[in-house]
């Protein structure tokens, strides 16, 4: 059996019609025990009434005019405005930066080391570096067996070919 | 067929300012309504309601649709509202029983057969007058719960959305702050008074989904 104490937070549900069937019932079952109970639930239907007789206001004429001006004088989102709803996001970015410059004062990259460059060696290094082809042609050449049972070319035969 | 309120404002997002102007139609004058229930200041009102479609405009191109459309707006309203309450910047002065219910309205001295008298009327801005102050000392979320609850006529869910709570909170909430109002108005719907019934059944349905 429900208690006054159990319908007083039931009574807005019962009389707005959103209570279920079995809710209602239950409810009603109380109300026809409670004198008190249906005295409350009555005064509830009667000022729902009585809320009824505030009439509702029109808005101004001007209301839109007016609107369409605070819109027309609004400012314009800036650029930046995207970052607006994600301050996070920029807040993270600009503790990466401030991470990566302080890591990269912390630990200074190490310098390379010194190089001198002798007068003459570049030149001596590309020329190596051209020939390193022919060198290994060379190699193959001079240690393939398969040129040795070729005939030996003569002075005659290349003037041909 | 109408388009839905979600459908409106994605055409907006999308750039169409008449489906801006469908919806200002649609929701102007219930805004209108629940601010002025809620600041009691006509002028600021219509000022706060501004407000609420100026920050619906604005947010336009990061609109997605995920609550209901009115849950977005009655809640940018309500916070407007009562932020407005706290900076002190409506009429909380004790609503004077004198004062009529609208001011604009001129006074009616001869009446043709049929209509209430002048002194009918009088009755009536006085009773207006005395609920108006009972909706306006319920403290603000009351306010606001019973105003979406008894004139938007919206469901808990929703309502619960709006003011930021649960649902079980909603309905402790409306329980109180109906139970104040019983309370506050016994005059006109206590039982033992007997009154509250004239008027107020005539009255009955024209002031809802304003």
């Amino acid at each position: 059996m429900m208690s006054c104490e159990g319908m007083a937070n039931r009574i807005v549900k019962y009389l707005d019609g959103r209570a279920s069937a079995a809710e209602r019932h239950e409810l009603e079952a109380h109300l026809a025990l409670c004198a008190d109970c249906r005295t409350r639930v009555e005064e509830f239907r009667r000022l729902w009434v009585v809320l009824d007789e505030v009439p509702a206001i029109e808005p101004s004429p001007a209301f839109d005019a007016r609107l369409r001006e605070r819109i027309a004088a609004a400012p314009q989102p800036s650029p930046w405005s995207w970052l607006a709803p994600a301050p996070r996001v920029l807040a993270a970015f600009a503790a990466m930066v401030l991470l990566a410059v302080w890591l990269s004062w912390q630990s200074p990259a190490p310098e390379p080391e010194a190089r001198t460059i002798e007068p003459g060696r570049s030149e001596q290094e590309f020329t190596m570096i051209r020939d390193l082809q022919v060198l290994e042609d060379y190699d193959v050449l001079a240690n393939f067996e398969a040129l040795e049972v070729l005939p030996v070319a003569s002075d005659s035969d290349d003037r041909k070919m | 067929m109408a388009r839905s309120d979600v459908q409106l404002m994605l055409d907006v997002k999308a750039g169409d300012a008449a489906s801006f102007e469908l919806l200002l139609q649609r929701y102007r004058t219930p805004l209108v309504n629940f601010l002025h229930r809620m600041v009691r200041d006509a002028a600021l009102a219509e000022d706060l309601a501004q407000e609420v479609f100026l920050r619906v405009y604005r947010a336009r191109r990061r609109y997605e649709p995920g609550a209901k459309f009115t849950t977005w707006l009655f809640r940018i309203a309500t916070n407007l509202a009562l932020n407005a309450i706290r900076d002190g910047r409506y009429r909380t002065a004790e609503l004077s029983l004198d004062d009529p219910a609208e001011p604009d309205q001129p006074p009616v001295l001869e009446l043709p057969d049929g209509r209430p008298t002048a002194e009918q009327q009088l009755l009536d801005q006085h009773r207006q007058a005395v609920i108006r102050r009972a909706i306006l000392r319920l403290p603000e979320k009351q306010r606001a719960a019973v105003l979406l609850h008894k004139y938007q006529e919206m469901d808990y869910n929703q309502i619960a959305k709006i003011l930021g709570c649960s649902e079980s909170a909603l309905k402790s909430l409306l329980f109180r702050a109906y139970e104040a109002l019983r309370v506050e108005l016994a005059p006109l719907v206590g039982l033992a008074a007997g009154s509250g019934q004239g008027s107020a059944t005539a009255a009955a349905g024209e002031g809802r989904k304003a």
